[in-house]
């Protein structure tokens, strides 16, 4: 949620019961506004709350003026003081892959996986039980990174492509109609695209170059189903795979 | 042509109104040639049907051609007038009309005797000709050997018309089937002489030919291209637009857009939007106060206790939790609890929580029946089980007498279903609180079935989504005993067996106390609310989970509260047992299931892996002393408690997810 409509983001997504307690909202919103200021972020996106056993963690994105490019991560303890986050890498993922289980809440907590690994020794070759530190801070990192590619959805229209190259976003955008919100295709992944290359020509010829940049989400498997919200008709779409997210 | 015989020959059997164009023709030739022989009098009076006939044949035809847009029509007048004076000419010939597609414009002359018809009749006629089809000229310029220049150019269409008709005799009656000219019943019902079908020329024929195929509609609409020209060039013509060549392709596809997209009056209806309006319809009788004639009465009533709980207040201590829908959503709640007390006896009521589907959620009331409500459901389920039980039993001693007479017999498996273990009473146990569902606030509430142990098994071992529909059924491995407002009911029984939790004192069980046998088995299962609770501070509920405690049941492994030993043999099943071979039965023997006994605090709560289930928080760290304590379940995520000298738990989540892959809640 951008940070400066976030009040109103706040209010619409409450149907998943999910909210901030009314200081939670306030420190967000100064917060945010400081976090703009000191790292010259073009929007700030209020990403959400990952639960812990001690503590939660409260997750903000900030964009550049390309909104395509890759992200800087910040988290914080107490919606106050916010950390950079490190990008996510596919080491990363592999690693942390095999913890599991919930957050405890405390960024230096290190979980501890015991692999089997080889280890040559001379010309001998045993297996050894490795002890691996993994810190929680990369776990979120990776954690954040994956919901982001399966779940980032933006409305189409919503952004435009200019022939430079940047992603802006689109000042003329008003929003979809009833009965374009109802349907799968007119959204996208906020992602870099990976389906576009594979679409056929004649898929290619039906779409708008500086619209149609991202992939759809039409095609996903499982399917994401859109739901109706409250009687305002806001539509929201819990992505499977993570329940939690709604868009 | 100077030989009036001969000329009307030809002309006789004219079928055309517009044929009769080129009879009128001739006969222009002739009254050229001939004074008027026939008194105009004498004739017009039996000619008067007809002429009215072919005027009205004029007319339609006119109407049905109008797409040829062949330009300016003659007025229905003027064409009488000429058609009487032509008629009053040739002396009482029958001139069967026949559309033939041709104008009626092409009809009169100019040289009538008895009209000042003659102008407008001749620039008409002019125009008309400009129009006209080429064919018809060469028709005319045969017939007529004396040339008038002007005229016979004029009439030239004529020619191959007149030539058929000479040739022609009188056909029988029969109408041209050529699509584009439909006569109208009344028509057909005074033609009754001849009208001919001509045999086409092969240029008329072409024409036609295309024609048809213009007007052919396109299998996906009903426009035909014809048509659409038709709407385009009129488009065009109206609006005038500069250069109309170049936006030509733009135009045409506004004009086929606007076609299928017709705009409407004002009254326009927008079938989209009609979805929000029935549910602001529905919602507004939520909240409309009922019956208007009782306003006092409704005042007092209302003043005094209702059964409906202070949603907006654990609406607002939840949020302060960061838990908790929004204020005007929590409202509709309460105005959705309201309208449910009122419709059904209930005692208490409480809002359990919202369960989220993949199309549509769950709004789950707690209540509790007056006394002796709720007993009419229960007769007929049970009627239904011992019908069931019945026939079963038929069936086996069928099964019986039919092997006893085949010599080989089939053995018979010996595995026994394990017997049924009966559901909870209503009131008790599991089944202590009924359950009421509804998708949103102000749709219906359904009321949910009492759950059996063998639901609560298996849902302890799927995992599935909840649809938002009550009938959908669940597919899973292995298979679930019922729909999904079964396998609803299963988990809200087993997330309020495990999350239902207060503050340690809060409740205390009754004084008196049964005996310890019973105790060993069914352990206490009621509590009362303790008058001298005086509320623990909130730092001391954040700081140790001991000081809560749970209040409802545990439920046991075998899927109830109280344990029932599920070898006891009923009397009917004695009444099987007999012919049946009883091999098994001596050596299982099932152990006595024990569970933690009610008001267990939380810290003996069995830990998930080697994590605690549950997590507290204090609402706001900046204020301790006016913050909340928050207990939330780490096993289902979306069970919160609140407490700052009270106690609540509300459920709001997606209630699919639990945590780990391996892990097996109670």
């Amino acid at each position: 949620m951008d940070a400066e409509s976030l009040l109103l983001s706040l209010e619409l997504a409450s149907g998943s019961g999910q909210g901030l307690s009314p200081d939670r909202r306030a420190s967000l919103l100064t917060s945010l506004m400081l976090v703009k200021r000191d790292y010259r972020y073009d929007r700030v996106l209020f990403w959400g709350r990952i639960l812990g056993l001690v503590a939660d963690y409260y997750i903000a994105q900030g964009l550049s003026e390309d909104q395509l490019a890759p992200r800087k991560t910040l988290y914080s303890l107490n919606c106050m003081e916010w950390s950079l986050l490190p990008p996510a890498t596919d080491e990363m993922m592999v690693q942390t892959s095999v913890v599991k289980g919930r957050f405890t809440g405390d960024p230096s907590h290190e979980y501890e996986h015991t692999e089997l690994q080889k280890v040559n020794d001379g010309e001998k070759v045993f297996e050894e039980e490795v002890v691996v530190q993994i810190k929680e801070e990369t776990r979120l990192v990776s954690i954040i990174d994956q919901i982001d590619k399966a779940v980032s959805v933006i409305p189409r229209g919503a952004l435009f492509k200019t022939p430079f190259g940047p992603v802006h976003v689109n000042r003329t955008f008003e929003g979809l109609s009833l009965s374009q919100a109802k349907k799968l295709s007119s959204y996208f992944h906020f992602r870099e695209p990976v389906e576009l290359k594979n679409k056929t020509l004649l898929e290619k010829a039906d779409l708008d170059p500086s619209l149609d940049f991202l992939d759809s989400l039409e095609h996903d498997i499982p399917k994401a189903e859109i739901h109706r919200g409250s009687i305002q008709g806001n539509w929201q779409d819990p992505a499977l795979p993570w329940p939690a997210a709604m868009t | 042509m100077g030989d009036p015989p001969p000329a009307p020959d030809p002309s006789a059997p004219q079928p055309s109104s517009r044929r009769s164009s080129q009879v009128s023709e001739q006969r222009s030739q002739e009254r050229a040639q001939l004074p008027p022989a026939v008194p105009d009098g004498v004739q017009q009076m039996p000619l008067d049907a007809q002429v009215l006939r072919s005027s009205q044949e004029i007319l339609e035809s006119q109407a049905n051609l109008q797409s040829w847009s062949q330009g300016a029509s003659l007025s229905p007048y003027e064409q009488l007038a000429m058609f009487q004076a032509e008629e009053a000419q040739l002396g009482g010939m029958e001139y069967p009309s026949l559309n033939t597609g041709f104008p009626s414009e092409f009809l009169p002359q100019p040289y009538l005797d008895g009209g000042g018809i003659q102008v407008p009749g001749n620039a008409s006629l002019m125009q008309q000709l400009q129009h006209g089809r080429g064919n018809v000229f060469q028709e005319l310029e045969s017939a007529y050997q004396e040339p008038r220049p002007d005229l016979l150019g004029q009439f030239s269409m004529y020619q191959r018309e007149d030539l058929q008709f000479s040739a022609s005799a009188q056909h029988g009656p029969y109408m041209s089937d050529d699509p584009a000219l439909q006569f109208s019943p009344s028509e057909l019902g005074f033609m009754s002489f001849s009208m001919q079908v001509p045999e086409p020329e092969p240029r008329e024929l072409a024409v036609q030919n295309a024609k048809a195929y213009l007007l052919q509609t396109s299998v996906n609409c009903n426009l035909s291209l014809y048509e659409h020209l038709v709407n385009l060039l009129t488009k065009i013509l109206n609006q005038r637009p500069e250069d109309p060549l170049s936006i030509l392709e733009s135009l045409n596809r506004t004009a086929q857009w606007e076609w299928f997209h017709p705009k409407l009056d004002t009254l326009r209806d927008d079938p989209e939007m009609q979805l929000t309006y029935e549910m602001a319809e529905r919602q507004k009788a939520l909240f409309v106060r009922g019956g208007s004639g009782e306003g006092e009465q409704d005042m007092e009533e209302e003043v005094t206790e209702t059964a409906v709980p202070n949603i907006m207040e654990t609406a607002f201590y939840f949020e302060q939790a960061g838990v908790g829908l929004s204020s005007d959503e929590s409202f509709r709640i309460f105005v959705a609890l309201k309208q449910l007390v009122e419709q059904q006896p209930i005692r208490t009521c409480r809002f359990w929580g919202k369960i989220l589907g993949l199309s549509g959620s769950y709004l789950v009331a707690e209540v509790e029946f007056r006394e002796g409500e709720e007993e009419v459901e229960e007769e007929e389920v049970e009627e239904l089980t011992e019908g069931g039980e019945a026939t079963e039993a038929h069936g086996e001693e069928e099964g019986e007498e039919d092997e006893e007479k085949v010599t080989d017999v089939i053995p018979k498996p010996t595995w026994k279903p394990p017997p049924v273990i009966p559901k909870e009473e209503s009131r008790s146990g599991t089944n202590k609180f009924l359950y009421f569902v509804c998708n949103e606030p102000g749709r219906p509430w359904t009321r949910l079935p009492h759950v059996t142990p063998a639901q609560i098994v298996h849902a302890r071992k799927i995992k599935k989504f909840f649809t938002g529909r009550l009938d959908a059924p669940v597919i899973s491995y292995p298979p679930f005993p019922g729909n999904e407002a079964n396998y609803l009911r299963a988990q809200i029984a087993r997330i309020s067996a495990a999350t239902h939790i207060s503050p340690l004192g809060f409740y205390q069980f009754g004084e008196e106390e049964g005996d310890e046998e019973e105790e060993g088995r069914a352990g206490r299962d009621t509590y009362e609310e303790n008058a001298d609770f005086e509320g623990i501070p909130v730092l001391e509920l954040v700081d140790s989970l001991a000081n809560w405690v749970h209040h409802r049941q545990h439920i046991l492994p075998q899927g109830r509260c109280t344990w029932v030993n599920p070898l006891q043999k009923t009397e009917e099943e004695e009444e099987l047992g007999e012919e049946e071979e009883k091999a098994d039965e001596g050596v299982e023997e099932v152990e006595q299931e024990i569970g933690p006994p009610l008001l267990t605090p939380l810290s003996e709560d069995a830990e998930i892996l080697h994590t605690s289930p549950w997590t507290t928080r204090l609402s706001c760290s900046l204020c301790p002393q006016y913050s909340v304590a928050v207990v939330r379940s780490n096993l289902w995520p979306g069970a919160y408690a609140y407490a700052i000298g009270k106690m609540n738990l509300r459920c709001i989540g997606y209630d699919g997810a639990q945590p780990g892959c391996d892990f097996m809640s109670s």
